[in-house]
């Protein structure tokens, strides 16, 4: 028991904590379902001023990452320790082409007043304030979340790069994976949610 | 439990045709969206969302190929979401 | 038995000695140990906390303390108890120590995460203290933090319920390590329906903490998001709903009952049967009950805002549902009495702190019913004797539970067994001083006395006097108890390593049990409640 590495066992592990990622988040879609609900027009008035193409692109690069994340984890189980590399560093620079538009789609807003208790927002309809309250405060969560999922690829990168992650051992691999999947299905909600709504 | 070590290695095939699949359903979602579907906009923006998250679950997370554990937990965490949306709802709606 | 170094004994690791062999341990049994030295820490603040608002309120007007100390007072004692003592108490002390036993295993599935959690627990306990003494000063919101007072409040707000962020998340790993242990490191041998049944409580326990807590986590952090942005989520002026905040708190909070009542129950059931020389009356009803209180319990959150102003359907059915967890809570009940029915008894401080419980959770429980309905509940909506239900379960109930583990186990922890005449005198005193203290605000309740309030009319004066009167017997019973274990470390009395009679693993093994917990490889029995062997030892003079 003590000397063999259960990795199922650290896969559970894993998808617990991400349950608990799940349910963080899904406090937030609470807040969403209820606040739509109420406000219905304003969602859809606040969502066309949201850049649909900037998301639409968002969102294919968080998908075509998480493919390279998967097909990581592939190579490494074939014992392909360069290709593991790359497709790594392409998740990665997929990670940072996200978030540089994250950062442009902020700033625009936030130099149109568009941002927590500016003055547009709080003079205005109080549906629309807490359109983009919400906005702010999901896709920001959200944010961190990348960044921390980055980090952890990082490491994988670095340890895959020692020779630490194998084709015998590669959980540490396999759980930053989870963790970037599952950024990446939160943002495959958050993308409708917020920029498709009509 | 299961005491062998699940090692499914998914090929390069297979995942890019999911990454396909994921793909063109972005597009479908994105081009939905133009056309004003009344009452039906936001159930087949979830669907379609939901259909996506599947595919990511179960192929790039390896869902498909993991013991009841993870499966029926997993079902579970979902379920806890929807009673967390739906019973609030019982106050929202009836205000 | 060989003789066997105990964990306390076993030299440790070049480097990893000294303060370094608990403060880097990975042993399972240390970390529980330093959980519990923490935990008696802030159970202690908390309850001279809890003594100095009752010594408040003994007499009417200012007493010892003005009304905004006051406020900030009951906040602490609200807090620490929650935060620091209830949630953590039992399944990080006791958990911690005995799960892996009891699955027949060496340690948890996660040792570093588990050493990574007591760190957060105690980073979560510093920030408290510092908010304490920075700042505006400690927040007087009461720890439910309701909005929009705890968004407005220039007290120091954001540093607590970081604080409680950080507990909830300490919290929340221990959970996923209970579970992962539980499914991957249990003796092959051991079936599911042959794990020990506060195990089986702690992996209950544990789902409610993984899938509620998080809930919490947001929840508090977008206190701390409007406190910075406003961005006015809950404020209805910018288009938000305070009511949504109460649903997001009591989402986490009232599951977060259950995380605090299911180990407490998985307690009793290894304790009645211990002193009944008798199987577990309705081992599966009991397992299926602490699943069932789980799920059920998770979906009841709203009956703590019937007057919130929220619809009158969601009213009625959260009440409908908040009668449903009355089943589970009673099938254990009925459990443990039918248990010790026709059993042979045998009391020792432990059975007496567990027959304690039964009768203070009862009516815990049953009070709880009143305030399920919706009719009284509108009538006694914060009231004291809210204050006084919740209290009947939390400390009745969790509190009493959880001085029946100490003495339960205190021999196995330790090696040593205490004195039982001062035992029995420290719980019977505790129990009479709890009845003094908490039934007094039953009937203040239902006067009308509301709770959190700094000052009260004359009609209620003779029902707070015996309320304080009861707190001072409550903590000189609780001193006495504690003292008396303490006393076992000078007197060292030793014990054996299996001096109740106890048919579940930990029993099986040196007390205190060596580093790798078994000896020998753990032997599981058919069925973990068997007592024959243990009854033939008895009737042979053996016991």
């Amino acid at each position: 028991m003590n000397n063999r590495i259960d990795k199922t066992g650290i896969k559970i592990g894993m998808w617990l904590f991400l349950y608990s990622e799940i349910i963080l988040f899904g406090g937030l879609f609470v807040l969403y379902a209820v606040y739509f609900y109420k406000y219905p027009e304003f969602f859809s008035e606040g969502g066309k001023e949201l850049n649909r193409v900037i998301g639409a692109a968002n969102t294919i690069v968080l998908l075509v990452s998480s493919f390279t994340v998967a097909a990581s984890i592939t190579a490494i189980q074939r014992k392909a320790k360069k290709q593991a590399i790359a497709f790594l560093v392409f998740s990665i620079l997929c990670g940072i082409i996200f978030l540089v538009n994250k950062y442009f789609e902020w700033g625009a807003k936030i130099h149109h007043d568009i941002y927590p208790n500016s003055e547009t927002l709080v003079s205005g309809e109080p549906g629309l304030n807490i359109f983009f309250g919400l906005y702010y405060v999901i896709t920001g969560l959200h944010g961190l979340h990348v960044i921390v999922g980055m980090t952890l690829l990082s490491i994988s990168l670095i340890l895959v790069m020692a020779g630490k992650v194998t084709e015998s051992s590669y959980s540490m691999l396999e759980n930053s994976g989870l963790y970037w999947h599952l950024v990446d299905l939160i943002w495959i909600f958050v993308f409708p949610l917020f920029y498709l709504v009509l | 439990m299961d005491s062998q070590e699940n090692n499914h290695i998914l090929s390069y095939t297979k995942l890019a045709i999911i990454l396909g699949i994921l793909l063109i359903l972005t597009g479908i979602t994105v081009a939905v969206s133009y056309r004003d579907l009344g009452f039906f906009n936001v159930p087949m923006a979830l669907a379609i969302a939901c259909t996506k998250v599947t595919f990511v679950l179960l192929f790039f997370m390896h869902l498909k190929y993991e013991g009841p554990i993870i499966n029926l937990s997993f079902i579970g965490t979902i379920s806890f979401l929807f009673i967390m949306i739906g019973f609030t709802f019982w106050d929202v709606a009836f205000r | 038995m060989i003789k066997t170094e105990s964990f306390y004994d076993t030299p440790s690791p070049a480097g990893l000695t000294g303060i370094r062999a608990w403060l880097l341990t990975h042993d399972h049994k240390r970390l529980g140990l330093m959980y519990m030295w923490a935990i008696l820490f802030w159970f202690v603040i908390a309850m001279l906390c809890g003594l100095l608002l009752r010594t408040e309120l003994m007499s009417q007007g200012k007493t010892i303390m003005g009304p905004e100390l006051y406020n900030s007072l009951f906040t602490l004692h609200g807090v620490i108890m929650v935060f620091l003592f209830v949630i953590p108490a039992i399944p990080a002390i006791f958990g911690n120590f005995f799960l892996p036993i009891q699955l027949g295993t060496d340690d948890v599935f996660f040792p570093r995460l588990n050493l990574f959690s007591w760190y957060l627990f105690m980073f979560g306990g510093l920030l408290a203290l510092i908010s304490l003494f920075s700042g505006e000063g400690f927040p007087d919101t009461g720890w439910t933090f309701y909005v929009p007072f705890s968004v407005e409040v220039n007290t120091n707000v954001s540093l607590t319920v970081m604080a409680a962020f950080t507990l909830g998340m300490s919290s929340m790993l221990t959970g996923l390590n209970f579970i992962t242990t539980f499914h991957r490191m249990r003796d092959k041998q051991m079936g599911l329906m042959q794990i020990p049944l506060f195990t089986w409580s702690l992996y209950a326990t544990a789902w409610v903490q993984i899938l509620a807590t998080p809930v919490i986590s947001i929840t508090l952090v977008l206190v701390v998001v409007e406190r910075l942005f406003s961005v006015g989520l809950f404020d209805p002026d910018k288009g938000g709903d305070p009511i949504l905040y109460q649903h997001l708190f009591w989402m986490y909070s009232h599951p977060a009952v259950y995380i605090m009542i299911l180990p407490g129950m998985g307690v009793i059931s290894e304790i009645i049967p211990v002193f009944s020389r008798k199987s577990i009356f309705g081992y599966k009803a009991i397992v299926w009950s602490s699943m069932g209180i789980a799920v059920a319990g998770s979906l009841v959150w709203a009956h703590h805002m019937y007057t919130s102003g929220m619809s009158d359907v969601s009213v009625f059915f959260f009440s409908l549902l908040t009668f449903l967890v009355a089943i589970p809570s009673a099938v254990k009940v009925f459990s443990w009495v039918a248990t010790m029915y026709k059993g042979s008894i045998e009391m020792t401080p432990p059975l007496l702190l567990s027959l304690i419980f039964i009768y203070l959770f009862s009516i815990g429980g049953l009070t709880g019913l009143v305030l399920g309905a919706v009719g009284p509940d509108i009538h006694v909506h914060d009231t004291h004797f809210v204050v006084s239900h919740f209290h009947f379960v939390m400390f009745g109930g969790t509190g009493f539970a959880f001085f029946a583990a100490l003495h339960f186990w205190w021999p196995k922890m330790f090696g040593i067994m205490y004195d039982f005449k001062k035992a029995y005198i420290g719980s019977i005193l505790t129990a009479i001083g709890f009845l003094f203290h908490y039934i007094p605000m039953f009937i203040l309740g239902m006067q009308g006395m509301p709770r959190r309030y700094y000052d009260y009319l004359p009609k209620y004066e003779t029902g707070n006097f015996l309320a304080g009167f009861g707190a001072y017997l409550l903590c000189i019973g609780i001193l006495i108890m504690f003292a008396n274990l303490f006393m076992s470390f000078r007197q060292r009395e030793p014990a054996s390593s299996n001096p109740w009679g106890g048919t579940t693993l930990e029993w099986t093994v040196p007390s205190p049990p060596p580093l790798h917990n078994f000896v020998d490889k753990p032997q599981v029995m058919e069925f973990p409640y068997d007592f024959s062997e243990i009854a033939a030892q008895v009737k042979r003079g053996e016991r």
